[in-house]
């Protein structure tokens, strides 16, 4: 692919720029170790203890006092036991300027939108990294253009979206994959232009008394796949339709009560559907006279396609709760459960992190999968409960 | 009222008199609080925008320290509270991370946070004000701009310390969700300056004292201090915020801490 040899000189040559610029390095290197609960499920994926390896560093350099800004971030991740886990991406490489009324971003880039936190809805715009974790937080840097006009009556941003990035995969050999190993070297697209279709977006946002308030269009190439089998029935074939979507972000935040909600609606090639999350989080501060915060969280997720929809959050109610210490380690844990109440299927997700002296930091994440329903699309990931501990330097 | 070359015969016979005022009705000790706070935040304002580094050193009892390292910046605004963002540098693994902050003289304040790994902006609940900032000693509430409308006050008396004046007043927040009863503040009567402020709990056991450590003066009128020590009573804890490299008349605008800076900031 050209077009792929031309991003990765350009990035290159910003390694060689940034190594001899005026700028700031920093970053972090991390070492995790997944082991699963259970045997695989599928012929060929392996069955042993999983050592990752990541690498992430950051250039930045700014002029005007941040008025202009280049930056540069490329990610490195080495897998023991799946190779289609290794990944070389430019998370960021973009020039940034900025005037009064408006600001350019050019490059590679990353743009989240979304207010809810066990669903990240509506947020569109840049691939998913589904290796680095299946919660689907870590997203794949996205080429774009973008314009953001800041007036009274908000900020109006133009995405123009040049170049099209493929949502990653686990490989045969490694776990948490669909029961058929998707086959990422022959995707199809709707676009005759395929990945170098030209998407667009358009969002608003406005922050009125406590609301903060988003809504955006969406045209172009739909960020996840839907599958065909192929003709040997061994493998499955991604195929990238087209698709106009709306949708809106609004919280509503009072004392320490934040109303969420997040809602889209979506016409493609194959099929119309309209989704939501939303829900609350309540923090309760200095609990039990200490310094430690406690949150409750509540999310319920809905799609119209109902208990087939492509997307295992459809008809879930999701749980959780967030403490945080308030010491100087950082110390925070999330734990959080989906139900599905049509299938009964649970999935459990406990996130611990610390800090330990001043640049190492610890992760445990631990996810469980339990009475998931055949119909479920959980169902393949159903022997994929693990426990992942993370070790990271910063820099 | 022109209290810098008051003698010390005289400020010991206004110490009297106020006491004797004190006596007969609650209401001129509140009058005379209210009238120094007001004094305060007149000689701090119109300083316009103001700029600084911070470092956090964070204290156990066995000794042990941590370290943070902020930016921050302020917009002054006119009629209501300050505008601020702070940006974090260190530890590392927090680097990105920035706060905005939208004060207000009354009602909650506005918060946002952006999480650099997500590219995230978030907005948060502001009535954590009494919560630790950072791990620190200092709570967000004596971090934030200090509006003369979020206390009631109360003249105690005039206290000479190393042969200058202080006017010492408690204060008691109107919030309710403040973590602390009342406050007793040292006012420098020269410069009109806070120089300490000793906090009690909601129980009203004391807490914690911050001292205010060697100012340094700016524009020709402002006073800000190099050092905050906190030491908390309770825990045995302390943290050292130091300040460095002032800057003051950026040019800053309400464009510099609107939620798109805030996302650009690093």
């Amino acid at each position: 692919m050209n077009a792929k040899k031309v991003f990765f000189t350009l990035a290159l040559a910003t390694l060689t720029i940034s190594l001899t610029g005026a700028g700031e390095w920093s970053g972090y290197g991390a070492l995790e170790l997944k082991g699963f609960e259970e045997s695989p499920a599928f012929n060929g994926q392996e069955n042993s203890v999983g050592i990752a390896s990541v690498f992430e560093p950051q250039y930045y350099q700014d002029w005007k006092d941040g008025y202009r800004a280049f930056e540069f971030s490329p990610y490195f991740r080495w897998d023991s036991l799946d190779s289609e886990r290794n990944l070389v991406d430019v998370r960021e490489l973009s020039y940034l300027y900025v005037e009064d009324n408006w600001e350019l971003k050019i490059g590679v880039s990353k743009v989240f939108w979304g207010v809810a936190e066990s669903q990240h809805l509506v947020d569109v715009v840049n691939q998913t990294d589904l290796v680095a974790n299946p919660d689907g937080e870590d997203k794949l840097g996205q080429p774009m253009v973008q314009y953001s006009l800041i007036t009274n009556l908000g900020d109006f941003s133009l995405f123009v979206l040049p170049w099209f990035r493929e949502r990653t995969f686990a490989g045969e050999e490694g776990r948490s994959r669909s029961a058929l190993p998707v086959d990422l070297d022959n995707a199809t697209y709707e676009s005759s232009a395929e990945e170098s279709h030209v998407d667009f977006a358009l969002r608003w946002f406005h922050i009125i008394g406590n609301f903060d308030i988003g809504l955006h269009y969406f045209r172009g190439t739909r960020r996840d796949p839907i599958f065909s089998v192929s003709e040997d029935g061994s493998k499955l074939f991604p195929h990238y339709e087209q698709m106009d979507q709306i949708g809106l972000d609004l919280q509503y935040t009072q004392g320490g009560l934040l109303l969420k909600l997040e809602a889209l609606g979506r016409e493609t090639e194959s099929e119309d559907f309209s989704a939501a999350v939303g829900g609350f989080e309540y923090t309760l501060y200095g609990i039990a006279n200490s310094a430690m915060d406690a949150g409750l969280l509540v999310e319920a997720h809905l799609d119209s396609r109902g208990a087939g929809a492509p997307n295992p959050f459809n008809r879930d109610v999701f749980v959780g709760s967030r403490l945080t210490w308030n010491d100087s380690a950082d110390s925070s844990l999330v734990a959080g459960v989906f139900y599905d109440w049509d299938l009964g299927s649970l999935s459990t997700r406990v996130e611990f992190e610390k800090r330990i002296g001043n640049s190492l930091k610890l992760e445990v994440e631990l996810q469980r999968f339990s009475d998931i329903d055949e119909k479920d699309p959980l169902i393949s990931f159903s022997r994929d409960s693990y426990l992942q501990v993370t070790l990271s330097r910063y820099f | 009222m022109n209290l810098t070359r008051t003698s010390k015969t005289l400020a010991f016979q206004m110490a009297a008199v106020f006491m004797a005022l004190n006596g007969a009705s609650a209401e001129p000790s509140e009058e005379r609080g209210l009238e120094i706070a007001k004094e305060v935040d007149l000689r701090d304002t119109g300083f316009g925008d103001m700029k600084a580094e911070m470092e956090m050193a964070l204290q156990n009892r066995h000794g042990d320290v941590s370290t943070r390292r902020m930016s921050m910046k302020t917009l002054e605004v006119q009629g209501d509270g300050d505008k601020s963002l702070i940006y974090f540098d260190q530890p590392r693994d927090v680097k990105g991370t920035a706060f905005l902050s939208f004060t207000h003289k009354e009602g909650q304040d506005d918060q946002w946070l952006y999480l650099p790994a997500l590219a995230r902006v978030k907005r948060i609940a502001s009535n954590n004000k009494s919560g630790p900032f950072v791990g620190s000693e200092f709570a967000y509430e004596d971090l934030s701009s200090q509006e003369v409308e979020k206390y009631t006050y109360k003249y105690i008396e005039d206290r000479e310390i190393d042969g200058k004046n202080f006017l010492i007043v408690e204060r008691y927040p109107v919030d309710r969700s403040s973590g602390y009863t009342r406050q007793i503040m040292y006012v420098e009567e020269e410069r009109y300056i806070v120089t300490k402020i000793v906090f009690y709990d909601r129980k009203d056991s004391l807490l914690k004292t911050l001292d205010f450590v060697d100012f340094n003066q700016y524009l020709d009128k402002f006073w800000r201090p190099n050092e905050m020590v906190m030491e908390n009573h309770q825990t045995g804890k302390k943290t050292e915020l130091s300040w460095s490299e002032y800057v003051f008349s950026n040019g800053y605008t309400d464009r510099d801490f609107d939620q798109k800076t805030l996302r650009n900031i690093r």
